[in-house]
């Protein structure tokens, strides 16, 4: 089925960007906090398979970079001595996946070092930088929308499902929270917490205060279709049976969320990547010197960084893969919902 | 907050030599009855002579907050004020030394208790009122008067007793000092003397702190600077003009100054000085961060940048060592114990990477520094004290000998343990609004990992930061700069001190807390009074010493001071004292054929 198939297309796509950023060690040649204080400012590296004296090399390699005399950021490649890619090279220390020690590297260069997407102010490898980065904003975006759909999924089904004052007042409470100005709540927030917050404190910081913040639309949409589904003839039936409303709920209710909440998952987790990244680039996300797309970012609210090294603006584009893919698979959810839905005016016949 | 350069003192000198001359000559001829009343001793000012007319234009990071010098305490308002005012002895910021300004010349008695000053004939105000000792009475009777609480009040108490201004004739004045006074006649640096015509009244009303904000009527306000008051353009801009009677003229014979206008256009931040720069709305700039300097050099288009050299700002890191008590938090006490081990703060020094700091924050136009004299203050500076190269061994040596240890984190990475194997660990707060030093800050931060001290950097809101390192004292340690005004060590008294505001690491003592504390406040006290440059010197240089061995404050490094200019401006001398490139602003010109900024 056509549709069926996109859908997987969007996910292993998905997949794969998430397994690179989940396996950064592997991936990244460097550790993200090193500074390499002889080149600040590098520029991306050039990879050849040609070198100067015009013969081709079949291991792709790159020339090391040398500071021109006299000045602070210009570089020039350095032709005496190609240096080869290698590939699973020991390196760094790391944790794979978090818990498992492990010091292979997918590629390096040996003996020099190998800038692929250039250095920041401190000589920090950018492209190690923005694969470490990705786990901090992305699972920020998962974790953030993993908490708003379980609050917003608990909260609209009470809603929907119980009616009545309880209703009123959680609708309420959501339309309030609808209408909170919520960048200048967490700036405030923040005002309250201790000085110095640890990176991993900051970050479930940030996930709970994301995750807390955007409940109510999820809720909202999620009475709708418990309101809806509650009347359906088998619920009623179900009942009529003497189901206990939290089997109801569990067994005939919440299901016909789900497809409703894949959807909300997809259209929330780029938007959650993305306010964590707002909030790191205006400087409350996760400190220096751990890396996240937003802090990345955040080099750039200086003029002469603005206008002198273009290679500081890529975290800003490696996001687009990821919201395409989550972009791609919300409207391929949503074609899906509606190539399953049996249109409830034929149903409503055949009874 | 400059420092003075070396190129043109020389002649500077020789000139200043010329000029007294020249005023002695002056006085001699000017003796002849039928002008005296409105004869004028014009100061002469060797150099380049210039062209009169045309307007200048220079951005200023927000609104200047008054004119009256009495109230003034932010920057911007010093800037304005610096070119609608004048003093009596004004410190040329070129050679760093004293020369005559309202006042032709000065005397100080043999015991250094009385300076005798004689006026300039035919001064006026720029309201075209003339000016006499009583002026002077006045002036000093009001920066003295404890009810107007003139900033300028605490650099005239000398000897716990407030200076005594005696009026002789009208043009000579007499200051009495308690204690004698190894600043000497550059106390009266920056004094502005007032008009009295204009402030008497509001003086006797009380009501002095209230006159002089901004939109004051231009025929209200008086100075005896080159510039005065036209037009203010609230969010916008100050429109000054020329003052006509203005005491100085080139060696032509020409009035000073040349511009016909000033104007101050108000910006938000340092990169919109440098878009207006860069777009040329503005003529000049100042006060720019090595990363904006090195965008401008880069397309220079009709503009010259000049690094004028190493300032006299220093910046440091420090460690909170206030006195505990009752409220200070145990956390807090176990970490102070770490920070009063003087070992301690050796080895975070000795793990400082100095020169990786004047490269990566001030792309090499800095200086690494070990002591709070700056190497753009040429006088002063202890040329004795050590400059130990960056050596995590010597750092390591000095935590065991202070009985710190090492054990084995998670990752493999070593974490420093203090002696009861608790691990180091804290926060350094930054201003948020200093790239500079947040760059400091995270190298700082990575220097101390290689010893296994987790830092971490905090940046705060510059108020705020200051309010918990001088108020709450709620803190671990901080990076700040501070730039001093003057090349005198008098200028950071208030940091020596141990008594002093800005005595950072423990401001405000009512008792000294340790003995090397008292010895520096010994020390500075003695220099304070001593009457020589070399008494002063030698006192002042064992106090850089005595800093240098405890390191309460670990210096880290002192930015070039970075200007540009318009290739059509001439004059343009930028200085490492404040104000950078307005210090002589009365000099500068429009070159011929050249257009100035337009607006």
């Amino acid at each position: 089925m056509r549709v069926r198939r996109t859908f997987v297309k969007w996910l292993v796509a998905l997949g794969i960007l998430h397994g690179i950023v989940l396996c950064a060690g592997f991936f990244a040649p460097y550790d993200p906090v090193e500074q390499d204080r002889k080149s600040p400012y590098l520029s991306p590296m050039r990879v050849h398979l040609m070198d100067v004296h015009g013969h081709f090399h079949v291991r792709p390699f790159v020339y090391s970079l040398r500071l021109r005399e006299g000045s602070f950021d210009q570089y020039e490649e350095d032709p005496t001595e190609p240096h080869p890619v290698k590939f699973f090279l020991s390196g760094a220390r790391y944790q794979l996946l978090g818990f498992l020690p492990c010091r292979m590297h997918f590629f390096g260069a040996g003996n020099t070092r190998i800038y692929l997407l250039g250095t920041d102010a401190y000589g920090r490898d950018q492209f190690s930088r923005l694969l470490f980065g990705g786990q901090v904003s992305l699972f920020a975006g998962l974790l953030g929308t993993g908490i708003t759909l379980l609050m917003g999924l608990s909260i609209g089904a009470v809603a929907g499902y119980y009616g009545g004052w309880s209703d009123n007042l959680l609708m309420r409470v959501a339309e309030l929270f609808l209408a909170l100005p919520w960048l200048y709540l967490l700036f405030a927030l923040r005002a309250f917490l201790p000085l110095a917050v640890s990176p991993l404190e900051a970050f479930f910081l940030i996930v709970a205060v994301i995750g807390a913040v955007g409940w109510a639309r999820p809720a909202r949409l999620v009475r709708g279709v418990v309101l809806s589904a509650k009347e359906r003839d088998f619920v009623r039936a179900a009942r009529g049976f003497g189901a206990s409303n939290g089997y109801l709920l569990r067994r005939h209710i919440l299901p016909e969320t789900s497809s409703v909440l894949l959807t909300q998952a997809a259209i929330l987790i780029p938007q959650y990547v993305l306010a964590e990244m707002t909030l790191s680039f205006l400087g409350l996300g996760v400190p220096e010197p751990v890396p996240s797309w937003g802090n990345l970012l955040s080099s750039l609210q200086q003029y002469s960084v603005l206008v002198s090294y273009w290679w500081m603006y890529l975290p800003a584009l490696i996001m687009v893969p990821f919201f395409l893919g989550y972009l791609g698979l919300a409207s391929s959810l949503q074609e899906r919902e509606e190539a399953y839905k049996i249109p409830r005016s034929s149903l409503g016949s055949l009874t | 907050m400059k420092k003075a350069r070396a190129n043109t003192h020389c002649c500077w000198i020789l000139a200043s030599l010329f000029l007294s001359l020249f005023a002695l000559g002056g006085r001699q001829t000017a003796a002849s009855p039928p002008q005296k009343s409105t004869r004028e001793e014009l100061l002469v000012l060797p150099g380049e002579a210039g062209r009169s007319g045309g307007r200048l234009v220079v951005s200023l990071r927000g609104e200047p907050k008054t004119l009256n010098p009495l109230i003034a305490v932010d920057a911007r308002s010093r800037e304005v004020i610096g070119v609608m005012q004048a003093d009596l002895v004004h410190i040329n910021r070129a050679t760093q030394l004293t020369e005559p300004a309202l006042a032709k010349s000065w005397k100080i008695s043999p015991d250094g208790l009385a300076y005798t000053v004689v006026l300039r004939h035919g001064l006026r105000f720029s309201d075209g009122q003339p000016l006499d000792a009583d002026d002077v009475l006045f002036t000093f009777r009001v920066y003295l008067d404890e009810n107007v609480h003139a900033p300028q009040r605490d650099l005239l108490i000398v000897g716990g007793k407030p200076i005594a201004v005696r009026k002789v004739d009208a043009r000579t004045v007499v200051f009495e000092l308690a204690k004698t006074y190894g600043v000497g006649e550059r106390l009266f640096d920056g004094l502005a003397i007032l008009p009295r015509h204009l402030l008497e009244k509001p003086y006797q009303e009380g009501k002095l702190g209230q006159i002089g904000s901004l939109p004051t009527a231009a025929d209200q306000w008086a100075g005896l600077g080159p510039f005065r008051l036209k037009e203010y353009v609230a969010g916008q801009r100050l429109v000054l003009e020329r003052n006509p009677y203005y005491w100085k003229s080139d060696a032509k014979g020409n009035r000073l100054p040349y511009l016909d206008e000033l104007v101050f256009l108000f910006v938000p931040n340092a990169d919109a000085q440098v878009l207006k720069f860069q777009s040329g709305e503005t003529d000049m700039i100042s006060q720019l961060g090595a990363e904006n300097f090195f965008v401008l050099s880069k397309q220079q288009r009709g503009y010259r940048m000049v690094d004028a050299g190493p300032g006299l700002e220093y910046n440091f890191l420090f460690f909170n060592l206030t006195d505990a008590s009752e409220k200070t938090s145990p956390e807090m006490q176990r970490k102070q114990k770490w920070f009063r081990e003087v070992k301690f703060r050796q080895a975070v020094s000795a793990a400082v990477d100095r020169e990786a700091i004047v490269r990566l924050v001030y792309q090499g136009r800095g200086a690494a520094l070990w002591g709070l004299v700056a190497p753009g203050n040429r006088r002063w500076g202890n040329e004795k004290l050590a400059h130990p190269a960056q050596s995590l061994e010597r750092a390591r040596t000095l935590l065991k000998e202070a009985g710190f240890s090492w054990s084995n984190g998670p990752d493999g990475e070593s974490i420093l343990l203090d002696s009861d194997g608790k691990p180091v660990e804290f926060s350094i707060l930054t201003s948020s609004s200093n790239a500079d030093r947040a760059k400091m800050a995270a190298l700082l931060q990575d220097d101390l990992k290689q010893l296994g001290i987790r830092a971490q950097v905090v940046p705060l809101e510059f108020r705020s930061l200051l309010d918990r390192v001088t108020q709450t004292k709620e803190y671990d340690a901080c990076v700040m700069g501070i730039a001093s005004s003057d090349a005198d060590p008098n200028s950071d008294i208030n940091v020596w001190l141990s008594s002093g505001g800005t005595h950072l690491w423990n401001p405000s003592q009512a008792h000294t807390a340790t003995p090397w504390e008292a010895e520096i406040d010994r020390l500075i006290e003695e220099q304070m009074s001593a009457r020589t440059f070399e008494q002063r010197k030698k006192l002042y240089d064992r106090a850089q010493e005595v800093l240098a061995e405890n390191q309460p404050m670990i210096f880290l490094a002192s930015p070039n001071i970075l200007t540009g200019a318009k290739n059509s401006i001439g004059n343009f001398h930028p200085a490492v004292l404040e104000p950078y490139v307005l210090w002589n602003v009365e000099q500068l010109y429009l070159k011929d054929g050249t257009e100035n900024a337009t607006r």
